[in-house]
């Protein structure tokens, strides 16, 4: 099959506008006979399922939470980019436009990125209406700050929790209209397979957490919005349900899986401390404006210090690295996110780790605390410090945080094309589901910006040029292809339950998380993804014969759910492997050791690996087959970046 | 249902009644208090017989007595309504291990065991005094001469003062304003807020006025019998002849 | 202390669960022993523990919800040893963590009581009631696109500020919870404050008010004796004030709407 983005033609600037003219569109009254099925409520799905059902579609909107609100986009911390250029700083829609190709190393689609920033200020508008109560100045007008990999101040907020505000606004929206009867809600139900119909999305299977039920439901059309799938690394910042389910559930049902290897780590997170550890929490990259990375400047220190033989207080100036500022000059402390994630790394790879798990390097704010004051540090940084606190029970005032990185976005997600359909007929892919917007990298605040782009202001136009060409006749799971689906979820349960063996479903999440993070990372290299590939094999034939599972599954079962999200896991984790593989270049998240400047930064090969890599799923246990979408880029130039 | 009845029987509008009625009861506690003070003037009782009379008889007051009833009856029903909701929205399993009093105050929690507290010393204060001094068939009262008045009234202090010689008498009494004083403790701040009354500049003043109010209130009522309790120059006067302890037990001796 | 710290003593604890089978079924406190607990681990972390320790026995671990394990999803909702999300002032259950209890304590984990909140499984409870109620009117009626200008209406930043704070309720159900009366007033009058504050959420006013408290009460939740145990346990420091600006809004609605019914 040949990709077909469907790139509107024209000048990019308009290529948006004149889609939306040329799209066919469902008469009102008709809009009322189409069924559409939007999997997922956070950003992207409820924003969708809200807008949608506000057209006249009749929604059926599905949540594996107990309530829509629970879903993670409600962590997002930052802040969400707008080019609204409030501030008078030289902003628009185009300077948002090149800066998330550039931020996104070159591997993004301009016409969909171009897109994104023109509908970003729509965004801001229809939020405010909602009555998100977003940051102002004293004068009534809306706040913003800067964010990384911009020059100008475009990002909004709402304190930290950015996310949680936009995310009760489009939950909001999306009550509203289960309240009409336009969206009929179904929480504690999670998707377990795509049926397909002739090829179309004609529906899903999906599980009652309550009470184990297997259900069919049936639509014309699909949307999933199920989120990232940063949890194949067992510890991530996603939240404890997030998972690739849904996504990989309609991969196997023929949606290409788009750039599975392009993953980011965030530099600044809370490090492990035990084996026990089930999630890492973020905090602001906004730190390393004023604490200075170190780690002790020999083996000999670092292990002493693990040990507790001598104090971090006690570790003299002469004894401490400050790696960042040795390597980079120029930026210092402020590298971007994957250069200093990498740097923390091979610290600590080289034993000069502190803390007792040796994984985690020094966030010292004692000089600025010397500078200024302990006061003034903490009306910047409050709220941080006493999460820090909270969590690791040290005082950041009087001893250095320790931080390490941690996984917590994938740019990579099911291949759509401009009108975010999958290469599945009626399957739609929105926010952090679909690979799109940010190619090898994303940019802080642009996350929460896309998944309100999908929703609102993308999804209620294309979706309907599909659906009218579609007949208007009720669709239902009489068709075989449904008995069939359920047939199969309902064998694969029963097999998970069936195993009765030794091992529980976290054990083989955490060995896998183990090998990701080890081998398909912060750095790769083509010797260890080989590795991982095997081993990653061997332990999903583990699994699918010594994993432990207890009760049944006709009942509340949170085992038997975390057990068949390890299982995909298992799966996409190797397809990762495998994408990491085929790109022999280093870009934006995708760091292959083999690819780098003489100075250690990423070399990309944009001869060879400017594309798309869309793989195809050719059945159980064959290779995937590559195909690739090539990348063209008339808007922007590449260049590579340097932070010497 | 009208809107007014499914005003007052929602949830908020029944805090509202409670709240209006409370705050209307602690003006008539300031009243009577005035009127208990009078007791303790050295004038053998003809200041506080002088207002007795005064609030028996004076038509205005005759009507807000009335008004006072209805605000104690529906102040009580709604209460008992409330705590018989709250339980039943409580479910039938409670927490094995509770440990509210971490996170609010006692009397807060309590509310509704002071107000039946209250409810049950209100029925014995209100037979003792009241009942007697309206009907004579329940006791009625001897009648004395007071200056300012050209015609004899009923000599309630000589009641006050027989009861306030019994200990167990004075005890209740005491034990019924500690029960009063964290009535009104939670009480009075809370009519505010349910009233949506509720300001960072006035808030705090209205706390410790309320604070102030039940202490104050409380204490001087207990005061009282207390006094008269301890001091023997409150003393009923021979003519009644006739002690509560006789009149709670005894068929009353009417003597005119 | 954390990681950093190797003399961190592990402990061992008595914990005492509440298990039930589901919905309709008697449930009852178990009692179960952990060993090895990190000071560092989370609370919902040593549950983990537990819960592996009785799969790998063959036995059923215990349900609970939790999710991002930060603090702003409002899954979990655990009371422990009699407390809504356990001793730590300001905090959810997963972010509280073991370095405040001491080796050989004993603790007892039960779900939230209330009988709007029926218990799905041992510590999960069912809090859809909230979403309920905000479906009765806790949103602006504004269809997407057609919205004015962001900057078109200047908010005072007091109000813009007081607003968030109101909106940062994470619906956790922890005010019902510790609420003597399973009232969730603290939890409607949150969002009835945010959209009453914002010049967005005047249009509907009067009728969101009415109906999200009508709603309430349906639902079977207590009515507010301003106890003020709600605000203390809330883990993200919603004021008692919201309450009282909903009485205000409720009473003013009532009197003044065009609504007979």
């Amino acid at each position: 099959m040949v990709l077909d983005s469907k790139l509107p033609e024209g000048p990019i600037a308009e290529k948006w506008e004149k889609h939306k003219f040329n799209v066919k569109l469902v008469n009102p009254s008709n809009k009322r006979k189409y069924d559409i099925i939007v999997v997922g409520t956070g950003l992207a799905g409820a924003s969708a399922a809200a807008s949608l059902a506000e057209l006249g579609y009749n929604v059926k909107a599905f949540t594996y939470h107990d309530s829509p609100r629970r879903a993670h986009s409600i962590a997002a911390q930052g802040g969400i980019n707008a080019a609204k250029n409030y501030q008078n700083d030289g902003d628009s829609i185009y300077r948002l436009f090149y800066d998330t190709v550039k931020g996104g190393d070159y591997r993004s689609r301009e016409a969909n990125v171009y897109r994104l920033a023109q509908v970003s200020v729509n965004i801001i508008d229809q939020c405010v209406a909602q009555g998100v109560p977003f940051a102002r100045e004293y004068g009534g007008l809306l706040a913003n700050r800067s964010f990384g990999g911009a020059q100008v101040s475009r990002t909004f907020y709402a304190r930290g929790q950015t996310g949680q505000q936009l995310l009760l606004g489009a939950y909001s929206a999306l009550s509203r209209q289960v309240a009409y009867g336009k969206v009929k809600l179904y929480t504690r139900s999670e998707m377990l397979d795509l049926v397909t119909v002739d090829g179309q999305a004609r529906g899903i299977i999906t599980r009652n957490l309550l009470t184990g039920e297997i259900e069919q439901h049936a639509a014309h059309a699909v949307v999933l919005a199920t989120g990232g799938y940063g949890n194949v690394f067992f510890l991530s910042t996603n939240a404890m349900y997030c998972n690739a389910t849904a996504a990989w559930r309609a991969h196997k049902k023929g949606a290409y899986f788009a750039n599975p290897c392009f993953t980011q780590i965030h530099p600044t997170c809370i490090p492990v401390s035990g084996d026990y550890q089930s999630k890492l929490t973020l905090m602001s990259e906004s730190l390393r404006n004023d604490g200075r990375v170190w780690v002790p400047a020999t083996k000999e220190t670092a292990e002493r210090l693990r040990k507790g033989e001598i104090d971090v207080n006690d570790i003299q100036e002469d004894d401490r690295d400050y790696f960042l500022e040795r390597k980079y000059p120029a930026f210092g402390n402020l590298v971007p996110r994957d250069v200093a994630s990498r740097n923390a790394k091979q610290m600590c790879d080289e034993g000069k780790g502190v803390g007792s798990t040796g994984l985690a390097v020094y966030l010292d704010f004692a000089d600025v605390i010397k500078r200024t004051s302990a006061e003034a540090v903490s009306q910047k940084y409050g709220n941080l410090f006493d999460m820090y606190a909270k969590i690791t029970g040290e005082n950041p005032y009087e001893r250095p945080m320790r931080i390490y990185p941690a996984v917590h976005y994938t740019m990579g997600g099911l291949w759509v094309d401009y009108n975010l359909q999958t290469t599945v007929k009626g399957l739609y892919a929105t926010g952090e589901c679909n690979f799109s917007d940010h190619g090898a990298n994303r940019l802080g605040a642009s996350a929460l910006m896309q998944g309100l782009a999908d929703g609102y202001f993308v999804i209620p136009y294309t979706i309907g040029d599909y659906l009218a060409s579609t007949p208007p006749k009720p669709v239902t799971t009489e068709d075989p292809a449904f008995a069939e689906a359920t047939a199969a979820v309902q064998a694969r349960v029963q097999q998970m339950m069936s195993i009765n063996g030794t091992r529980t479903p976290d054990d083989f999440h955490k060995k896998l998380g183990n090998l990701m993070w080890e081998y398909c990372g912060m750095s790769r290299n083509a010797e260890g993804l080989r590795f991982a590939k095997q081993e990653i094999a061997k332990l999903r034939q583990e699994f699918w014969s010594d994993l432990k599972l207890a009760g049944t599954e006709t009942e509340m079962n949170q085992a038997l759910e975390k057990a068949g999200r390890v299982a995909d896991f298992l799966e996409l984790g190797e397809l990762m492997v495998d994408d990491a593989l085929d790109r022999n270049e280093s870009c934006g998240g995708h760091f292959r050791e083999e690819y780098q400047t003489p100075e250690g930064e990423a070399l990309r090969n944009d001869d060879d690996y400017a594309y798309v890599a869309a793989w195809e799923y050719m059945g159980d246990n064959q290779p995937e087959k590559l195909n690739k979408e090539e990348l063209t880029f008339e808007n922007v130039k590449l260049t590579q970046r340097s932070y010497k | 249902m009208s809107w007014i009845s499914k005003t007052l029987t929602s949830s908020i509008g029944r805090k509202i009644v409670m709240a209006t009625t409370g705050l209307f009861l602690c003006s008539f506690l300031v009243v009577h208090l005035l009127i208990n003070l009078q007791l303790l003037r050295h004038d053998g009782g003809a200041s506080f017989n002088f207002w007795a009379e005064f609030m028996g008889t004076n038509p205005v007051i005759r009507f807000m007595e009335i008004v006072l009833m209805l605000g104690f009856a529906v102040h009580i029903y709604q209460g008992l309504a409330l705590a018989y909701h709250n339980k039943k929205a409580r479910g039938a399993q409670g927490y094995v291990v509770n440990h509210s009093e971490q996170n609010s105050q006692w009397s807060s929690r309590n509310m509704a065991l002071l107000g039946t507290l209250l409810l049950i010393f209100l029925i014995i204060h209100l037979m003792n005094f009241w009942v007697r001094s309206r009907f004579d068939a329940f006791g009625g009262l001897a009648m004395v001469k007071v200056p300012n008045m050209d015609h004899p009234v009923g000599d309630l202090y000589s009641v006050a003062a027989a009861s306030f010689k019994i200990p167990w008498y004075v005890a209740l009494y005491a034990v019924a304003q500690i029960a009063l004083g964290y009535h009104l403790w939670h009480g009075f701040r809370s009519g505010f807020q349910t009233l949506g009354l509720k300001h960072p500049k006035y808030t705090p003043a209205v706390y410790y006025t309320g604070y102030a109010f039940s202490v104050v209130i409380s204490v001087l009522f207990a005061l009282v019998p207390i006094v008269m309790f301890f001091d023997d120059q409150y003393q009923p006067r021979p003519a009644t002849g006739q002690t509560v302890e006789q009149s709670l037990t005894e068929e009353p001796a009417v003597l005119r | 202390m954390a990681g950093s710290n190797p003399n961190a003593k592990p402990m061992n604890l008595t914990l005492k669960v509440w298990r039930q089978k589901n919905r309709v079924s008697e449930g009852g406190i178990v009692d179960y022993k952990v060993k090895d607990i990190s000071p560092d681990m989370s609370f919902l972390e040593m549950l983990d523990v537990l819960n592996e320790d009785l799969l790998r026995q063959g036995q059923e671990p215990v349900a609970f919800d939790h999710d991002c394990r930060e603090g702003i999803c409002g899954s979990c909702n655990l009371f422990i040893n009699g407390r809504a999300h356990g001793p730590e002032q300001g905090t959810t259950t997963c972010q509280l963590h073991m370095r405040k209890f001491s080796d050989g304590d004993t603790i007892t984990i039960e779900p939230w009581r209330a009988a709007a909140f029926p218990i799905n499984k041992d510590l999960s409870v069912d809090r859809s009631a909230f979403d309920r109620i905000i479906q009765a009117g806790g949103y602006v009626s504004i269809n997407t696109g057609g919205t004015p200008d962001a900057n078109e209406i200047p908010i005072p930043k007091d109000i813009a500020d007081r607003a968030f704070e109101a909106a940062t309720c994470i619906g956790c159900g922890a005010c019902v919870a510790a609420c003597k009366n399973a009232s969730a007033m603290l939890f409607v009058s949150a969002k009835v404050s945010q959209l009453a504050l914002l010049p967005q959420g005047h249009v509907e006013r009067k009728t969101r008010v009415e109906n999200m408290v009508a709603q309430m009460d349906l639902e079977g939740f207590g009515a507010c004796t301003n106890i003020g145990s709600c605000a203390a346990e809330c883990p993200v420091g919603i004021s008692l004030e919201n309450i009282a600006i909903l009485n205000q809004e409720f009473l003013s609605a009532k009197a003044t709407s065009n609504n007979l019914a």
